[in-house]
């Protein structure tokens, strides 16, 4: 198969930003100066400045996807504006093939005092169509946002929702060689981001798309490509998404202390371990696929009978990915004051590469009554040798070629 | 396809500057009236007395002058015209020429938002500040064509040609303003300079009073190269013959070199202010 044309070419690009408001202004007026004369001369940092963006290469072919992540500073709308031109760099080049199409903020150029309809052409011809083009595409525009019934209302008295789905309804309209995409998605509900993603999906084997989002599953879902910015750097870049993300996820790897996040004072949890395995700085590692044996004490208080244990995992985002309701619990009456032992086995855990953290929970029944509940009771560190980002990784194997 | 590079050095010579920027500005024509529509209509959508603001500003300064020629506050020499008339005249071109001063800097600033997330020819935004002077103007002349009557001056066939003498101060208005612009985008300072700089300069520019005979004056009115314009557009007004039309077109003809350079160095300079204003 042939190779597609490489639309994006980034090569050795460095920008550097300044600190100092003052010192930044003046800086201004001297590359104003410099500007003028051509910008032969070599750019080295002056005082209070620093590089935002350092020796970032890469080239993207059409119906490619290269997805920018890391923390919020890393640089990720500075690379962008470069290579919208927004700005220009201070090293290195940018080479870009085709109509460039930028999402980076829907509506631009909207007047909050005129009516959606005028804003359209507003914001359609700050998007660069013609006012024929707007023309023909009006319907299909309103049709899109689904405002066909406030259309000539001032935008001034449109939800924040309706004004995303105007400006991207406008904006979907492009139909660009490359396209740029900041973080727009993030607003807008569920029906809606489907919605842009549909959109997307269309145009995406004719485009070569550069995608800004700390979303990751969105990430994974379009790119083919990612590069991990930290400082200005490219921390890691390659085609192995999974990766890339699970290496962002574990940038924010903080050890923080388990937190009772609710108690009635009926009982206290003491103790949590992981029998025969190794605790590491508060973590227990394990591999993938094991079985776990979990041992937990709790000091009661007034309980008159056993309390019905259930424990959540959440992952590194915080998001709850599973919920354990051990079986064979038999709620006999307890005393009160005394130390009770539990033992758990949680069997051939498929859970990926990465870190989890098991929330502890005290009921009287199944879901009913809640006396207590503990993050972080545990958390265990699941090694294996594929990185990936998703949750679980199923156990699995080729069983037959038909 | 085309394709575009982007890096630190920019190695065109003038001239393709001049060309890119000539050409950008045919093909965002459309954006530029798009905006200077907006603008135009988001103004008067949300006031009840609208268009007359428009008015109030040189209409204030005319009247202040004329209670104080009238009372005899101040002693004027003669204008050969009716006083009022000669007032409103001069304030009325003037504020023309001030507003396309600021026009530029005005524009560019108000599309921060704009300028700093999408990338779109940002001529249009000099050009739609023009369309909006036009417009402005053009009220301000109905409304100047209206004294001519009242005051019994009646109609002169040069008052045709008064619209050119308009689009020449916007010219030049505008192509000072674009010199100013990269750095007034930058320091603040700059917008205050230039209307506190002006209110000293209409003393010297034959605004509300004529050139006096001789004296220092004399010679700083003569030079000043906003005295044809102001006084050409009178002449037009009132039909009497244009002695500092020769001048008032070595104005323009010296402007329009400029106003290229001008406009180029706009382009240049963009993404340098861009990058201050969104770092």
């Amino acid at each position: 198969m042939k190779e597609k044309e490489v639309l994006v070419k980034v090569e050795g690009l460095s920008k550097k930003f300044c600190k100092d408001l003052k010192t930044s202004l003046w800086y201004g007026v001297k590359d104003l100066v410099s500007g003028i004369r051509g910008n032969s001369l070599e750019r080295t940092l002056r005082p209070k400045e620093f590089w935002a963006i350092q020796d970032i290469n890469f080239e993207l072919r059409r119906g490619e996807c290269l997805g920018l992540i890391g923390h919020n500073g890393a640089g990720k709308s500075t690379l962008l504006k470069i290579l919208n031109g927004l700005i220009n760099p201070d090293a290195g080049s940018v080479t870009i093939k085709g109509r460039v199409g930028a999402l980076i903020e829907l509506g631009a150029g909207f007047n909050p005092i005129l009516s959606g309809r005028e804003n359209i052409y507003n914001n359609g011809a700050v998007l660069g169509f013609t006012r024929k083009e707007i023309d023909e595409k009006l319907n299909a525009i309103i049709e899109f946002a689904e405002l066909e019934e406030f259309i000539d209302m001032p935008v001034q008295h449109y939800s924040s929702g309706m004004n995303v789905r105007l400006g991207f309804a406008v904006a979907a309209q492009m139909e660009p060689d490359v396209l740029i995409v900041d973080e727009v998605l993030a607003v807008g509900d569920l029906g809606f981001i489907l919605k842009c993603f549909k959109a997307i999906d269309t145009i995406l084997p004719k485009t070569a798309v550069i995608f800004v989002s700390h979303n990751m599953p969105m990430i994974s879902r379009i790119c083919n490509q990612v590069i991990l910015l930290s400082k200005g750097k490219a921390e890691f870049q390659g085609e192995n998404v999974s990766k890339g993300i699970d290496l962002y996820y574990n940038s924010f790897l903080t050890n923080e202390d388990s937190d009772v996040v609710f108690t009635d004072n009926s009982l206290e949890l003491v103790n949590a371990s992981l029998e025969n395995v190794k605790k590491e700085n508060g973590i227990y590692k394990i591999n993938w696929g094991d079985t776990i044996d979990l041992k937990f004490t709790i000091k009661n208080f007034s309980l008159k009978k056993m309390p019905f244990i259930s424990f959540a995992i959440y992952d590194k985002e915080q998001r709850g990915i599973a919920e354990v309701f051990p079986e064979n619990q038999i709620l006999k009456d307890i005393e009160p004051n005394s130390e009770i032992d539990f033992h758990f086995v949680f069997r051939n855990l498929n859970l990926s590469k990465g870190i989890y953290n098991i929330t502890f929970s005290a009921s009287e029944a199944y879901s009913k009554n809640s006396y207590y509940k503990i993050h972080k009771a545990i958390t265990i560190q699941v090694e294996h040798d594929k990185q990936i980002w998703t949750s679980f990784l199923i156990d699995s194997e080729l069983k037959q070629v038909i | 396809m085309k394709t575009r590079i982007y890096k630190k050095e920019n190695r065109l010579s003038i001239l393709q500057l001049f060309k890119d920027s000539l050409k950008d500005i045919y093909n965002s024509r459309f954006l530029a009236r798009q905006l200077a529509e907006r603008d135009i209509k988001a103004q008067y959508r949300q006031s009840y007395l609208g268009i007359l603001w428009a008015f109030i500003q040189p209409l204030a300064t005319a009247f202040v002058w004329i209670f104080l020629t009238s009372s005899g506050t101040i002693n004027l020499s003669d204008t050969g015209i009716p006083y009022p008339l000669y007032a409103f005249s001069g304030t009325l071109i003037w504020s023309i020429i001030i507003a396309s001063i600021n026009s530029p800097m005005q524009s560019t600033n108000a599309a921060r938002g704009i300028l700093t997330k999408i990338n779109f020819p940002k001529e249009a935004l000099i050009v739609s500040g023009i369309y909006k002077l036009l417009f402005n103007s053009s009220i301000k002349v109905i409304l100047l064509v209206l004294f001519v009557f009242i005051y019994g001056v009646g109609f002169h066939w040069s008052l045709l040609a008064l619209p050119l003498v308009i689009f020449g101060a916007i010219l030049f208005g505008t192509t000072l303003g674009l010199f100013i612009t990269p750095i007034g985008l930058l320091y603040k300072d700059v917008s205050k300079l230039i209307s506190f700089g002006m209110q000293f300069l209409m003393y010297v520019t034959p605004v509300v009073y004529a050139i006096p005979k001789d004296g220092l004056m004399n010679t700083i009115m003569n030079w000043n190269p906003i005295t044809p314009i102001v006084l050409t557009a009178r002449d037009m007004v009132v039909g009497s013959s244009p002695d500092y039309l020769f001048y008032f077109l070595m104005v323009l003809v010296v402007c329009i070199p400029f106003l290229l350079i001008g406009l180029a160095l706009y382009r240049i300079s963009i993404p340098i202010i861009v990058e201050r204003l969104s770092a």
